[in-house]
């Protein structure tokens, strides 16, 4: 119940997170920190609101309660004593650098190459030239084991080539945490593995990620820390194989049977 | 291969036993077989008869009372080019303004503001709901309402010298265009996946940005064919404009047929030169959707 345990620093941290979607309570009361390097993973039944805690993060979905910081600054708001400013939309994008989003569907821009869908961030956005960013993207892409299909249209390239250019059009930007919405869900089960892999590299090489996923065994693995939710709510946190070889609650016991079932 | 009929009560030590069929399919490659194509016997007759209903036409109006040679002499006769190029231009300008208002009324409707969105919707409501020929009337005789215009303190003039025919068809047209033209932008923008512009956001791109970089790119592809049809539309709505006295290309040969009465050898200029400048907007358009499909499929059937 403790989420405060060995975390130094938060650099995501949502205190009693709601969110309603007209009369439904997609969130409620969810309180999740995530510390510089960390990696951790929500899972949960499809409904559970994790997608929506991660769109939250990075402003797809504004909150209704509680409050969430990402790298020190209150998210989507300015503090003003009592009162809070909604944010202006450049401030809103200023925020949305400092974290990288990974789609269930990818959501490469089609009408570019790998390598444009790449460069598109840090030209336009961070202002770099395009040389400086078409070398850094062409080394992105090598780094997620796509240096020969650069110049590739999305269309032409398999489920899991374009979620990896995904990872890689996230990472031009320099993020500080890396979102992860389901990544795998969308893919043919032969072509898991390769996503699966660059996340753990990634992983390995310090990124700090929040993943939400329905692959348990790359959580055991890779997850410093799991986080169950169901209707809305966080159920449970605790290592990965504390959670998941001897979970507390009820439902996370019911929900990780029903999955075990299916592998 | 595998033992015949009855086999299959036989207990087997292998891994699964195949069931036994009664015949063997037989053995064929179809690529070492000569291939027959289908005969496509509609397409052949329908080729043998639009040949014989063009070559009927054709033998028609040529023994019909039409002095070609005349329709010949004008095609190239200054007045006609004039007009030519009178409704060339026109039909551009009305066309940039119309696509300019247009995307900019399409994206105000698309907009959170409600002040934004209720203009836009006023402003389609007008130019859609009345006839452009009444449009182009109450330009041309804004004078009869406001006798001088003016900006206060720099000056101002009579207002019949400020809106000539030229003022008064760029006004109507593109008005009018432009309402018509944010119809066709907004369809394109809804056409984009909602997951683009979450994508666009995630990068950390502003509206603007996003807009002109991520989805108004793949607009275009969806809004080009019906935009060719509105630019078409338009060439030939240039020739209302004669009513107010703008000289485009049906005006002219008009002007000539008064003074010689060759009223079909003229009409065929114009009919003429029409076609020739649709046939040009036609292959830009071409051009238009290749750039623009980049990384999409190409829409052509195959068979």
């Amino acid at each position: 119940m403790n989420t405060m345990t060995a975390i130094d620093r938060p650099i995501v941290s949502g205190r009693n997170v709601g969110k309603l979607f007209g009369d439904f309570r997609a969130l409620a009361d969810v309180s999740i920190d995530v510390a510089e390097g960390e990696v951790v993973c929500i899972i949960g039944p499809s409904g559970s609101g994790k997608t929506t805690f991660l769109r939250c993060i990075n402003q797809l979905e504004r909150i209704d309660n509680g409050a969430l910081w990402l790298d020190g600054e209150l998210v989507g708001f300015r503090l003003d004593g009592d009162r809070i400013h909604p944010l202006p939309d450049a401030e809103i994008a200023r925020q949305r650098r400092k974290t990288g989003m990974v789609f269930q569907r990818f959501n490469l821009f089609p009408h570019m190459t790998a390598l444009q869908n790449v460069t598109e961030g840090p030209v336009q956005v961070l202002g770099e030239s395009r040389a400086a960013a078409t070398a850094r993207a062409r080394a992105l892409l090598a780094r997620v084991g796509l240096a020969d299909k650069a110049d590739s249209y999305p269309k032409d390239l398999s489920g899991g080539q374009q979620q990896r250019t995904a990872i890689a059009r996230a990472l031009a930007m320099n993020p500080k945490v890396m979102l992860f919405d389901e990544p795998t869900s969308a893919l043919d089960p032969e072509l898991v593995g390769e996503v699966l892999a660059v996340m753990k590299d990634l992983a390995r090489e310090g990124m700090t990620m929040i993943v939400v996923t329905h692959e348990l065994g790359f959580a055991r693995e890779v997850a410093d820390r799991v986080v169950f939710m169901d209707q809305g709510r966080v159920v449970e946190t605790g290592a990965a194989a504390d959670l998941m070889d001897a979970p507390k609650e009820e439902r996370t016991r019911n929900f990780l049977r029903s999955v075990s079932h299916k592998d | 291969m595998s033992p015949a009929s009855g086999a299959a009560a036989v207990p087997q030590t292998g891994p699964s036993p195949i069931p036994a069929r009664r015949e063997a399919a037989p053995e064929v490659d179809i690529s070492k077989m000569i291939l027959v194509r289908p005969r496509r016997w509609g397409r052949m007759t329908a080729v043998v008869a639009i040949l014989l209903i063009l070559a009927w036409l054709v033998k028609a109006f040529a023994e019909g009372t039409i002095a070609w040679d005349v329709t010949g002499e004008y095609m190239f006769w200054p007045t006609v080019l004039a007009g030519v190029w009178g409704t060339i231009w026109m039909s551009v300008a009305c066309m940039t303004m119309g696509i300019v208002i247009g995307v900019v009324c399409a994206v105000m409707r698309g907009s959170p503001n409600p002040v934004l969105r209720w203009v836009a919707i006023g402003y389609q409501w007008f130019f859609r709901g009345t006839p452009v020929v009444l449009q182009l009337l109450i330009w041309f005789n804004l004078a009869l309402v406001f006798p001088y215009m003016g900006i206060p303190g720099i000056g101002s003039a009579r207002t019949v010298d400020l809106i000539t025919p030229i003022v008064a068809t760029l006004l109507g047209l593109g008005l009018n265009q432009g309402a018509y033209t944010s119809e066709v932008v907004r369809a394109g923008l809804l056409s984009v996946d909602r997951g683009q512009y979450e994508a666009a956001q995630a990068i950390g791109m502003g509206y603007w940005t996003s807009l002109r970089r991520i989805v108004l790119p793949q607009a275009m592809r969806v809004v080009i064919p019906p935009l060719g049809n509105e630019f078409i539309g338009l060439v030939k709505m240039t020739s209302l404009a004669s009513i107010i006295g703008f000289s485009d290309l049906l005006r002219s040969v008009q002007d000539v047929y008064y003074l010689n009465a060759r009223v079909i050898e003229l009409l065929m200029v114009a009919a003429a030169w029409y076609l020739v400048v649709v046939t040009l907007l036609s292959i830009g358009q071409s051009a238009l959707e290749r750039r623009f499909g980049r990384g999409f499929a190409s829409g052509v059937r195959t068979e």
